[in-house]
């Protein structure tokens, strides 16, 4: 792919450094994208196989039989997806919201003529950045109040609200450092040139910078998506009501039978694989995309 | 600001020093340009030509000395900077053009977002200038379609689009193939002959021959010598000069 690219600059004779494949620094290693979307879709059945041979590995002994747990976990499946997995969904889905907005502000933060404001910016990206995910859970539901009272009313937060907030903290982070890297990747040249054009600061950034970069934020950025879907079931540890958490329950109600392990956490495998992949495919698709197109 | 009159230097530099760091790049350069003139600055790489042509835009701060434009200080702790640069145009050695617009948004953008002046009204000068830059039919192009010449000239009208004082080249040839750098040394010469000020640092000394009203060489961060090209090219005095002449004629 790269002598690929390489030679299509050179076909169409561009010295504009913006035009060179675009790689942003901290992503020079696989990406757990790069990784998921090199995998081939039928890994996916692979994932799905104990699901679908363990019924036929019975035992012959034990009231309790391979075929019961898997007609155990189909009666629970609509309950799991509803109830479990979709939750899951919506919690990335707000976790990232949340995450992007307030990285897009600290990542422009971290480029502020303000050195107060770029230092106390760039803290907060590296705290929340090189912070484990549990670490920064345990310490958002533990910090958090259980309600908050605001004239008189009570508000109670519920634990997954925590876990959204908990989980689009690092989140933050690494958008912010996206947002900062995709800038700073823009040549100067293209801040001269709007700026002899008696560009102000913000018109430059805005006009100039920023799209010319917003394209080649969006891949890193899905990559950060998919990584969060699959940390949803962090919440769990939090007693938030999603699949993980959900699954166990559900064992537990079907007498915590040690042949239902297999069957109910390889259905959560695939939910997410399933979920994730095509979203790994269409990341690599556009990194591809943008790497040489404007 | 004190009224600025056309009998007085358009822009005036007065024993001007810059240092990056430790090392003195400018060390003392004084220059006056006349409104409409067209002045070369030529001399070795690493001379602070480059350097002296992007402080006059305020590009660079200055550490030494005084650069008025138009009357308008540069060293004021008031100055207006974006004022200052709505009247002086800049024209790049890599052209710089905004890669995610067209060739005739590059030109519109900055007389829409900076002066705010009507769209309907701007496109039509836009368009002129495309004209007059000779780019007809290009106007939709996209930098990254267009040769090395085509986008210098796009830059050019550009710049004039924000109808400037005074137009800086900073060596606009220096990139481009030799066929290509023609057709942007006729542009510029058009430019002067309709009365432009225009300072360029340049390499082209045949051009620097036939446009230019004074010539400035400059060497190790000090104007050696200076003149109108027919003394400068035919009398020159001083060793260095006459050394840089012999490598490049």
């Amino acid at each position: 792919m790269a002598s690929e690219s390489r030679s299509w600059i050179k076909a169409r004779n561009t010295d504009l450094a913006v035009m060179l494949p675009y790689r942003l620094r901290h992503h020079a290693g696989i990406t757990t994208t790069q990784w998921l979307a090199s995998l081939p879709a039928w890994t996916g059945l692979v994932l799905a196989l104990p699901l679908l041979l363990w019924p036929l590995y019975s035992h012959a002994a034990g009231n309790f039989t391979t075929v019961d747990a898997f007609a155990a976990l189909v009666k629970w499946i609509p309950f799991l997806f509803k109830s479990g997995f979709l939750f899951n969904i919506l919690i990335s889905m707000f976790a990232m919201l949340f995450g992007t907005l307030a990285g897009a502000a600290l990542g422009l933060g971290q480029i502020s003529k303000l050195a107060l404001l770029r230092r106390a910016c760039w803290f907060i990206t590296q705290l929340f950045r090189n912070s484990p995910w549990l670490v920064i859970l345990f310490i958002v539901l533990l910090a958090l109040p259980f309600e908050i009272v605001i004239f008189g009313y009570i508000i109670s937060i519920p634990d997954w609200m925590k876990a959204v907030f908990g989980l689009s903290l690092p989140i933050m982070a690494n958008i912010s450092e996206i947002v900062r890297g995709a800038v700073l990747s823009v040549p100067t040249a293209q801040w001269e040139a709007a700026e002899s054009l008696a560009f102000n600061r913000r018109q430059t950034l805005w006009r100039i910078i920023l799209p010319q970069c917003f394209k080649r934020m969006i891949p890193p950025w899905m990559n950060w998506y998919a990584i969060l879907t699959m940390a949803t079931p962090l919440c769990s540890l939090l007693g938030v009501e999603e699949i993980i958490t959900l699954s166990r329950q559900a064992m537990e109600s079907e007498n915590n039978h040690p042949e239902l392990l297999v069957p109910f956490y390889s259905f959560a495998l695939v939910l997410f694989f399933f979920y994730c992949y095509p979203i790994a495919r269409v990341t690599i698709a556009l990194e591809r995309k943008y790497a040489v197109k404007l | 600001m004190s009224a600025w009159t056309e009998k007085e230097p358009i822009v005036s530099i007065r024993d001007v020093h810059k240092s990056f760091g430790e090392l003195e790049v400018l060390k003392g350069v004084s220059l006056d340009v006349m409104k409409g003139e067209v002045i070369c600055i030529i001399g070795p790489s690493g001379s602070g030509k480059s350097t002296l042509i992007r402080c006059i835009n305020a590009l660079n701060d200055i550490q030494g000395g005084t650069i008025t434009v138009r009357g308008i200080s540069l060293t004021d702790p008031d100055l207006d900077t974006l004022a200052l640069r709505r009247r002086v145009g800049m024209v790049f050695q890599q052209y710089n053009l905004f890669p995610h617009k067209t060739a005739l948004e590059n030109i519109m953008m900055a007389p829409l977002l900076v002066l705010k002046e009507d769209k309907d009204e701007v496109e039509a000068r836009a368009r002129e200038l495309v004209k007059k830059v000779r780019l007809e039919g290009k106007e939709d192009s996209y930098p990254g379609e267009l040769s090395g010449g085509q986008q210098q000239r796009v830059a050019i009208a550009r710049s004039l689009a924000m109808n400037p004082d005074v137009m800086l080249f900073d060596e606009v040839t220096a990139a481009l193939d030799p066929e290509t750098v023609k057709e942007v040394l006729v542009t510029i010469k058009d430019l002067a002959q309709e009365g432009m000020t225009c300072i360029l640092v340049t390499h082209e000394m045949g051009f620097a021959r036939e446009v230019a009203d004074h010539i400035y060489f400059t060497d190790n961060g000090v104007i050696v010598e200076h003149g109108p090209p027919k003394s400068f090219f035919n009398k020159a005095k001083d060793p260095r000069t006459k050394e840089f002449l012999s490598q490049i004629l």
